[in-house]
């Protein structure tokens, strides 16, 4: 998120697209329902008539995949009212002649036979949010897991730098990250283009940084991603390393995945339960779990927090750290001999520019947010106030695509895909805690009531859901919050795999598989 | 003489908007409450907060008194400090049991407390109880509304921290009763289960039924807490495990909380339990011969987990290793995974779970 989460309660104008933050991040939506309580308006923009839809003064509900749409139309809206903000433009970004001209074309009329959404609705969401004076935009995954992806976070920022909603209190560009520390993950390095702190490893400078630290110069190319990598499993990727990840279940097209696993010569799984892909694997290491393991994490507001254990492990599970050394250590690897985590967090601190202000002692109260690059620092809730870190910002000339798979008289109905309040991912966790199971015992498909009788289904019955991969069964509930001829169901149930079905295709750039979009055929069982 | 009032013959500053008890808690002043819980709006309803001041004809309940410029305030004369004991006194009365299991709740024990400190002991009130307990056979909220003082405090966290309207009252004084929408269960009503309706009820009659299945083992006991960050979700919410004899019994939420600032969901308020169950990993495993996962040593596991790295580092070179690090463990272990890759085989093929 560009500003903290306390800025939530502060817009004029909230603008949430692909986010159903009232199940998947409940707390942070509290602050939304307090701004609009205060008199803030709300637009939603998503396929499903969710809970953030009912408490909208605007809902638009665009056809799953067509978001760009949706927001080129906006900012040609915003351009022509002249909403946009000159000084900042002219101060702070890079471009704008262009994206005017390019957005002239992409009218509302235009967006509506795209998106669904009429025009005069997208007339209105423009005029709201550029003409406030405090205009924040909040994402989630219905914007990232599409084959468009980065075109959908870029039409989001050209709205955000022509109307000049950044870098001040209750604006932004806030996109809500879904696990603990999935921030944390980032920026500690685990990812193929960026050594810890987001520092490049195709910057030769960085390259060296890092052989002088570990003794050992990594590769100036970028590695494969994931979703590449599980495609060369058995070809020329033969042994891999896990950590707490239930890829089987939590992953596009199972039946693919499943294959590259098992193509493995050597799969290596840390993790707290036997999960479904840890029955797949050669060795299974147990790990300590959350409230037996000392650690740091990071927040989606990029704040720095440590997790302290509370009770010991069952049996002889071990903190993936100590695992992890202890397997670097038997292959003569340097560097892995640490005996805690702490020295391990003042490392990471060291070698990454946003952490150099932290260590293991200072952000024990949750002081902090990154970056904070020195120690006299006081962090940095809110990211881009004077000047963006690349300099200028830049507006993105973004086109419309089509998703990887559109309905066709095979696959005639959109599925759409994600989480519910009461079960997390794939339920490793909720699925074995206590009274879930009572507000939540099984998944269901959300089918419009309308549409049961065309596609001859009843309400509680069970039906097979097919797409170009597979077919499942699952039973169908009737509710007016799918649209016509969009359905929805959750990934987290592992006798409903829901992904099965999806992995129609991946955004280019980023490998985000497009889980939000998938062509399905229901049919009575 | 700008923004500065007087308490308890001492001068103090104040800022524009600030209730006389916000000024007076800010100087440490000791003033009893029931129906307040400072994330929400105040309220007026207990009238313990009652202050003396100067120039007005009764006393004012200094929750919704704005303090304004010379105010003279008296915190705890000792009319005050009688008409405290004696609403005190009323609200003890009405109840079938003050002293209750801090399992209840995060607030649960303050009535108990008010009651010591003002040493109420009398039966002279002693007569009808209010509220009647609603069967409600959801795991999670105990519904035991023979403790309510009707505080108001979970319709108003319902109302104004989450934003639910799930609660609210039904009829008038003595027989006022708090509930849902047609006097349903809560899983019919707006209710998430967020759990913030008993944590700050301040006398139990909203309580944590999963925290009190631990209720006999843990006796009065107040529970040993550790902070530390929610599980779940990427906003990081601020809690407090609760635990007795090395095992979880609850969460609270932890109220200085800087994403969360005491709020909760239904996840981490209430699904905790999965750390202690009995499907946890407790020792490694290695797939044998007959392609079935045994238990091993670590020893054993963890030469055999090198040993295939080994293998195919020396029969297909480094780029044929792939490490996938977790959105969900600490960043110690992503950094270490990351190490792991570059240092070992001077690749960048790791990756994290953030793709899908």
């Amino acid at each position: 998120m560009s500003n903290p989460l306390v800025d939530m309660q502060k817009p004029e104008v909230i603008f949430c697209i692909g986010t159903n933050m009232t199940e998947c991040h409940p707390v942070a939506a509290t602050g939304l329902k307090k701004a609009i309580a205060r008199g803030a308006k709300l637009i939603v923009a998503d396929p499903r008539r969710i809970g953030l839809a009912d408490l909208s003064h605007l809902y638009l509900p665009l056809r799953v995949g067509s978001d760009t749409a949706l927001l080129l139309g906006m900012a040609h809206v915003i351009a022509r009212e002249g909403l946009i903000n000159e000084d900042f433009i002219e101060n702070r970004t890079t471009g704008f002649d262009e994206f005017f001209e390019h957005i002239s074309q992409w009218t509302p009329e235009w967006a509506e036979t795209i998106t669904g959404v009429p025009a005069k609705d997208i007339e209105t969401a423009a005029m709201w949010y550029g003409g406030a004076n405090k205009g924040a935009i909040y994402y989630t995954l219905g914007i990232t897991e599409h084959i468009c992806g980065v075109e959908n976070v870029q039409s989001l920022c050209n709205l955000a730098l022509m109307t000049g909603n950044v870098g001040r209190e209750g604006t932004g560009i806030n996109p809500m990250r879904g696990q603990n520390n999935i921030q944390g993950a980032g920026d500690s390095g685990a990812l193929p283009n960026n050594y810890p702190g987001f520092q490049a490893v195709t910057d030769p400078e960085y390259q060296a940084k890092f052989k002088a630290e570990y003794g050992r110069a990594a590769d100036l190319e970028k590695g494969i991603t994931k979703v590449t990598a599980l495609e060369l499993c058995g070809d020329s990727i033969h042994a891999m390393l896990i950590d707490g990840e239930n890829t089987l279940l939590s992953d596009p097209d199972r039946e693919h995945c499943e294959h590259a696993l098992r193509s493995l010569a050597h799969l290596v799984v840390i993790d707290i339960f036997l999960t479904e892909t840890a029955e797949l694997a050669d060795i299974v290491l147990p790990a300590t779990a959350w409230g037996e393991t000392d650690g740091v994490c990071t927040n989606t507001e990029r704040r720095v927090q440590r997790m302290r254990a509370a009770v010991p492990p069952p049996g002889e599970a071990k903190p993936d750290w100590w695992i992890i050394c202890q397997i670097a250590q038997r292959l003569g690897f340097k560097g892995f001999d640490f005996n805690a985590p702490k020295p391990i967090f003042n490392e990471l601190c060291r070698v990454s520019p946003i952490y150099a202000g932290l260590d293991w002692e200072r952000i024990d109260k949750s002081e902090y947010q990154w970056p904070v690059p020195h120690k006299e620092h006081p962090g940095t809730p809110r990211l881009h106030e004077e000047s963006f870190v690349n300099g200028r910002g830049i507006f993105s000339n973004v086109h419309y695509r089509d998703p990887a798979e559109t309905i066709s008289e095979d696959f005639p109905v959109w599925l759409t895909t994600g989480r519910r309040l009461q079960s997390y991912h794939t339920r490793t966790q909720t699925g074995r805690a206590q009274g879930i199971d009572y507000l939540l015992p099984e998944e269901s498909l959300e089918v419009n009531p309308a549409d049961l009788e065309r596609w001859e289904l009843a309400d509680g019955e069970w039906c097979k859901m097919s797409s170009a991969r597979g077919s499942i069964n699952i039973k169908v509930k009737a509710t007016n919050r799918s649209p016509r001829g969009t359905v929805f169901a959750s990934f987290s149930f592992a006798d409903v795999p829901v992904n099965l079905l999806t992995g129609s295709g991946y955004d280019p750039i980023t490998h985000t598989a497009e889980l939000k979009v998938c062509p399905v055929r229901l049919e009575p069982l | 003489m700008r923004h500065k009032i007087e308490i308890d013959g001492v001068e103090v500053n104040f800022s524009e908007g600030e209730t006389i008890l916000e000024v007076a808690q800010r100087h440490e002043k000791e003033i009893p409450t029931l129906c307040y819980d400072p994330r929400l709006e105040p309220f007026g309803g207990c009238r313990l907060c009652i202050v003396e001041l100067e120039g007005a004809r009764n006393p004012v309940a200094s929750c919704t008194t704005k303090a304004t410029l010379g105010m003279v305030v008296r915190t705890a004369t000792d009319t005050i400090e009688a008409y405290r004991k004696t609403l005190l006194e009323m609200v003890v009365s009405e109840n079938r049991e003050v002293d209750v299991s801090p399992l209840r709740g995060y607030a649960a024990g303050e009535l108990a407390d008010l009651r010591d400190k003002y040493a109420i002991n009398s039966t002279r009130m002693t007569g009808a109880t209010s509220g009647t307990n609603k069967t409600d056979e959801n795991p999670f909220i105990l519904r035991d509304y023979e403790l309510c003082i009707s505080c108001y405090r979970c319709v108003r966290v319902c109302a104004e921290q989450e934003g639910d309207h799930a609660i609210n009252v039904m009829n008038r004084g003595f027989h006022t009763q708090i509930t849902t929408e047609f006097d349903g269960l809560l899983k019919d009503s707006a209710c998430t289960f967020c759990g913030q309706c008993i944590q700050t009820c301040p006398t139990g009659a909203l309580a944590d039924k999963k925290a009190l299945r631990a209720a006999d083992e843990v006796a009065d006991a107040i529970p040993d807490k550790t902070r530390t960050i929610c599980p779940y979700c990427g906003v990081g919410c601020s809690v407090d495990i609760l635990t007795k004899n090395e095992k979880i019994v609850g969460i609270h939420p932890a109220m200085d909380g800087p994403a969360n600032q005491g709020a909760l969901c239904v996840k981490g308020q209430f699904a905790y339990d999965f750390v202690q169950h009995s499907d946890r990993l407790k020792t490694p495993l290695i797939r044998g011969e007959d392609g079935e996962l045994h238990e091993a040593t670590w020893e054993d596991a963890l030469d055999k987990a090198a040993e295939g790295f080994r293998q195919a580092n020396a029969e297909h070179g480094r780029h044929s290793i792939y490490g996938i690090a977790s959105g969900r463990a600490p960043s110690e272990a992503a950094y270490l995974m990351q190490k792991f890759i570059r240092v070992g085989f001077g690749s960048n093929y790791i990756d994290n779970c953030s793709r899908a």
